[in-house]
């Protein structure tokens, strides 16, 4: 024989070509690996595209949502300064004044609380109401009718040319109103609105002292208007006569962080879906190199240097990355589709799904780079092993070095650090994540390490042979104990934090139906009104139960400097929106349930001398940086009344009841121009109802709140979130079954060869059986009630830090979650065995290739 | 004749624990090119340890080996391995083949490392040589351990090496089987003109190399010359 035609050494086709001879017979082993991969990048990608497609539709359809290039509003008819600046700009093309109201349908009887918006010129300026018929839109102003939101005319089978009563004047209905720019369905079945002419509005007489009005001005801007610096120069002006300019960019941003909670949560799901795939990687690629590392002893043997046999495996690993992202990315893309449908509830307009190319190049490039990042750890065991390995066994993983081991483990870090800060755009969550994420690891690896050399110093020699050699397993040469607690450690940590979060975001928003609470609410009760309203109520045996003062007011100066001042000092960190705020206080002589002081004292009554003791909310001393002793002035429609901070209550705003954020002593305001709210509670909905018709027919100004129904819409918008969080949280727990199947499944080569000797030696299938089942149980219960118990900080800190709500966690992680899991492990960690238990130990020997 | 294979007063020792232990104890010896040269001894006699050596697959605590005319101390880990590659053929007792690589692909590795341009044609003929013609496209594990030797055999000539090293090539096999091994392995090498060092405890086996280097306990009982020629 002659030497061989060598031309060059093998080039980088070779590599490939080894990654795919390689590679193909190891397909079955990598394919949960791939799994992890897609459902991962399948939940950035979607989310991630539904969140640039819905910010490009806000800003898109930003006039649309306005109904105008940019709006002045105000409490109160404009004074002369702001008819000045109205009249300056060109005039409004449109205006309107809203109010809440009672409407009544003669047709039936019924009535219900509703948004009255007396509209006058063409609004919408841009964008379209939608009415049935189409015409209505158009004609409703010229033939003097009402446009009513279509739910209310299905609920009260109301239909074109019924009357309807608002106030004191009734209209006939040209058209059901289907939707309003800038509204969503949920605002809508909140406050259905009815849009009348305005020049009916003075005729329903219902623009009394103290009703809460919104007047609108709707402007149309010479295209090259810069809209910004416009805002810039008038706002302030108008925030000094009690008014307020809106240009429609930047309430088009203001809409896109409102939705920024769904945001926050939709990204943790990516987040966490994708910390899942990565631990995939982690842990399948683990266990997959060190059954590679004999075969690239012996391709070393054979003259592939470390760089070749290095590579084989990262082109491998890179190129099933590179499919997973593909995939991940297709259903992703896939799966954003779905998004419009399921949040259309919650969207004041309909977002037109296109694909965004960024989130897309993201998938793509974070199936590679995620693959490889995460393998890197266990593919430099390939760099260190040692050809003599083909001649002896060599206990135990190759010397890595430790400075190589370092610099990924920092890559890591980092890659955490950076996708969480892109993710959620915040430097304090991203750094509390990687944290959060590094103590989960530490802990877990500390409990596995202390847990190995519990059971080897502490080792019950007595036990059974079965229940011994099920704890021999956990320690002995190449045990899996470490991988396997951190995988499922890790899995159930990101689950059961998701699911606490879900948790704190619903709670957030439930309402308890309290016995002894009131179920209607009258607002806009006027003084004179006050105890005919009242004579109604008791005569027909129901209880009167609060009769709350309110008196609307604003900030004229905080600790002696005017809030105008305040307004332009660029230096003040002040929260900016408690000077333009109006608020509306009460005052009484003691705390209410909702209520716990936390700073100074309740003072009950005026003592007449120096300044008013009122008492202030703690979130809104914190917004305004005001403490027990500083002076506020406050001008009550135009009295000007010097106060000091007595006291600091901690408020439970969740409460269905009516709280305030500040509360005056009684002996001040009792003269002052005011309305009241009254309550009361209905046995059933009959009485209810009656007492609803009573106080319409006699009082149309009073607003009826009918906490019952309310409650209704509560709980089906509660359902309707709860689904949609459900579903994203399902998509992050299916990849986290996913790795973990991967993570028990890939320990299976590494068991399989203790089976079959014990099997060789004459063990029965029972034997080995139990033996796996303690294992894989043993590590199951620990690996999933350490990683809840972590998740119990974790949500803790989310709730406090992200979230702002209270966490009380639920016991439910640990009944279904905690023994989920621990089957979960025990099932796969058993079918492992199947084939051992069922064919020869040679036959498995061969097919497994052990 | 050049010598193909130099090992001068090579020492090895492992540290189990706090004790010290010596496997290889001043061994020196040469092996002439195209010479069949075996190194027997019992269990624990420091044979596979010195096989590691001789193919630069391990580091020695001192002493040194010449391959091929090449110190192998100044080589990195790297330079070995392409020394290897060009120079060296293994048979392994329990035949090491890549599982996930069928036979012929197997028996291509070596060549195509090289970079060589008929790495396809000459495994083939090479399995044809070995009776596998048939066996071409089975994975190790449909073989027989027969079959998975002949494989093994084949990959070993494949890269047409100037030295090659047998660890117990048929300490995995039946008597029958071994034999024929054995006996494909001389005929290969016959052909070839390549240098081959046996390491086994079977002295029937090595009775048929031209010279017997005799280990225990980690020093050199006897270096001689049989009859074979």
């Amino acid at each position: 024989m002659s030497k061989p035609n060598t031309s060059a050494k093998a080039g980088i086709q070779w590599l490939f070509k080894m990654a795919w001879r390689d590679g193909r017979a190891s397909i079955g082993r990598l394919l949960l690996f791939m799994a992890s991969i897609i459902l991962g990048i399948a939940a950035v990608v979607s989310i991630q595209s539904f969140s640039k497609n819905l910010k490009d539709n806000i800003t898109l359809q930003s006039k649309a949502l306005m109904g105008a290039d940019f709006i002045i509003d105000s409490r109160h008819l404009p004074n002369e300064k702001v008819q000045g600046i109205i009249d300056s700009l060109g005039g409004a093309q449109a205006m309107e004044v809203n109010f809440s109201s009672m409407a009544a349908f003669p047709k039936n009887g019924g009535s219900k609380l509703v948004r009255v918006r007396g509209i006058k010129g063409a609004y919408p300026l841009y964008g379209e109401l939608d009415t049935q018929p189409t015409s209505a839109a158009n004609t409703y102003q010229q033939e003097g009718g009402a446009l009513v939101d279509a739910t209310v005319m299905l609920q009260y089978e109301l239909k074109v040319g019924d009357r309807i009563k608002v106030g004191e004047i009734s209209l006939p209905i040209t058209g059901s109103l289907l939707s309003v720019p800038g509204s969503t369905a949920l605002g809508s079945s909140v406050a259905p609105q009815v849009l009348i002419p305005y020049r009916f509005i003075a005729d329903t007489g219902l623009l009394q002292v103290g009703s809460r009005l919104e007047y609108q001005y709707f402007f149309e801007a010479d295209p090259e208007l810069d809209l910004v610096a416009m805002n810039k120069v008038l706002d302030p002006i108008l925030d000094a006569e009690n008014a307020d300019m809106d240009i429609h960019t930047v309430d088009s941003q203001r809409m896109g962080r409102s939705y920024s909670n769904v945001g926050k949560f939709l990204n943790l799901v990516a987040f966490v879906a994708l910390l899942l795939g990565c631990v995939g990687i982690a842990s399948s690629v683990h266990i997959y190199i060190k059954e590679k590392l004999r075969a690239v002893a012996v391709l070393k043997c054979m003259g592939a240097t470390r760089r070749q046999t290095f590579l084989i495996y990262l082109i491998q690993i890179a190129g099933m990355g590179l499919l997973g992202g593909i995939l991940g990315t297709l259903v992703g893309i896939g799966l954003q589709l779905s998004f419009p449908s399921l949040l259309a509830q919650f969207l004041p307009f309909q977002v037109e799904v296109a694909l965004a190319p960024q989130p897309i190049a993201m998938g793509l490039l974070l199936g590679i780079f995620m693959s490889v990042l995460f393998a890197l750890l266990p593919l430099m065991g390939t760099w260190y092993v040692s050809p003599l390995e083909v001649l002896r066994i060599q206990e135990g993983q190759p010397a890595k070095s430790k400075r190589a081991s370092t610099l990924i483990l920092l890559g890591i870090l980092l890659f955490i650090f950076l996708f969480s800060f892109w993710l959620l755009q915040d430097l304090d969550y991203a750094l509390g994540f990687v944290l959060s994420i590094l103590v989960t690891f530490s802990v877990l690896a500390g409990v596995a390490i202390l847990f190995m050399r519990g059971i080897k110093k502490f080792f019950p020699s007595s036990w059974s042979f079965i229940a011994r050699q099920s704890l021999l397993n956990l320690f002995r040469p190449n045990n899996q104990t470490m991988v396997l607690l951190l995988a499922i450690g890790v899995g159930a940590f990101l689950i059961s934090t998701l699911y606490f979060t879900k948790d704190i975001l619903l709670a957030k928003a439930t309402l308890e139906d309290q016995t002894n609470s009131p179920n209607i609410i009258l607002l806009d009760v006027q003084t004179e009104q006050k105890e005919a309203v009242a004579n109604t109520i008791i005569p027909k045996g129901l209880p009167l139960i609060d009769k709350i003062p309110i008196i609307t007011m604003r900030m004229h100066s905080i600790k002696g400097r005017p809030v105008n001042d305040l307004r332009l000092d660029t230096t003040s960190t002040m929260n900016k929106w408690v000077l333009n705020h109006e608020f509306r206080v009460t005052y009484r002589d003691s705390l209410i349930a909702s209520e716990t002081l936390t700073d100074g004292e309740w003072v009950s009554k005026n003592s007449g001398e120096g300044p008013i003791t009122i008492s202030m909310a703690d979130n809104i001393a914190r917004d305004a940086q005001v403490a027990v002793g500083d002076t506020i002035t406050f001008n009550v429609q135009g009295v000007l009344m010097e106060t000091v901070i007595g006291s600091i209550r901690a408020v439970d705003w969740a409460r269905m009841q009516l709280n305030f954020s500040v509360v005056f002593p009684t002996g001040v305001l009792e003269d002052a121009p005011q309305f009241h709210v009254l309550t009361t509670k209905a046995p059933d909905e009959a009485s209810s109802a009656a007492l609803q018709r009573e106080l319409v027919r006699k009082f149309p100004n009073v607003s009826i709140l009918d906490l019952r129904q309310i409650l209704n819409l509560i709980e089906d918008i509660l359902n309707k979130i709860s689904w949609v969080i459900n579903f994203m949280a399902f998509f992050s727990i299916l990849t986290g079954i996913i790795v973990l199947i991967g993570s028990v499944r890939t320990s299976k080569y590494q068991r399989i060869k203790e089976s079959v000797l014990l099997r060789t030696l004459g063990a029965k299938s029972r034997q080995i059986l139990q033996i796996t089942a303690l294992e894989y149980t043993y590590l199951g219960v620990l690996g999933s009630g350490i990683g809840i118990l972590l998740s119990l900080f974790s949500s803790q800190l989310l709730a406090q830090f992200v979230f702002e709500a209270p966490f009380v966690p639920s016991w439910v992680p640990f009944a279904f979650l905690l023994p989920g899991i621990t089957v979960l492990v025990l099932l796969i960690g058993l079918s492992n065995s199947r084939s051992v238990l069922t064919s020869p130990p040679l036959e498995v020997l061969r097919k497994e290739g052990v | 004749m050049p010598k193909i294979l130099n090992v001068h007063h090579l020492e090895k020792t492992y540290t189990s624990g706090s004790k010290k232990l010596t496997v290889l104890d001043d061994i020196s010896f040469a092996i002439e090119a195209g010479d069949t040269f075996s190194i027997v001894g019992p269990s624990g006699s420091g044979k596979t340890t010195l096989l590691g050596l001789c193919a630069g697959l391990d580091q020695p605590d001192s002493g040194y080996v010449e391959l091929c005319g090449t110190r192998l101390d100044t080589l990195n880990e790297d330079q070995r391995a392409q020394l290897r590659n060009r120079e060296v053929g293994f048979i392994f007792q329990n035949f090491q083949l890549l599982p996930t690589l069928t036979a012929l692909e197997n028996v291509s590795v070596p060549l195509e490392l090289q970079g060589a341009k008929n790495a396809n044609a000459n495994s083939k003929d090479l399995l044809d040589k070995v009776g596998l013609t048939d066996r071409m496209h089975h994975y190790p594990s449909q073989l027989s351990g027969g079959e998975q030797q002949r494989v093994a055999l084949a990959r070993a000539f494949s890269n047409t090496p100037s030295i090659l090293f047998a660890d117990e090539p048929t300490g995995n096999l039946d008597e029958e089987t071994g034999e024929k091994v054995v006996q494909l392995l001389f005929d290969l090498n016959q052909e070839a003109g390549t240098t081959l060092v046996i390491v086994s405890h079977d002295l029937e086996l090595a009775r048929r190399t031209q010279h017997i280097l005799r280990l225990k306990g980690g020093k050199i009982m006897a270096n001689e010359s049989t009859l074979v020629r």
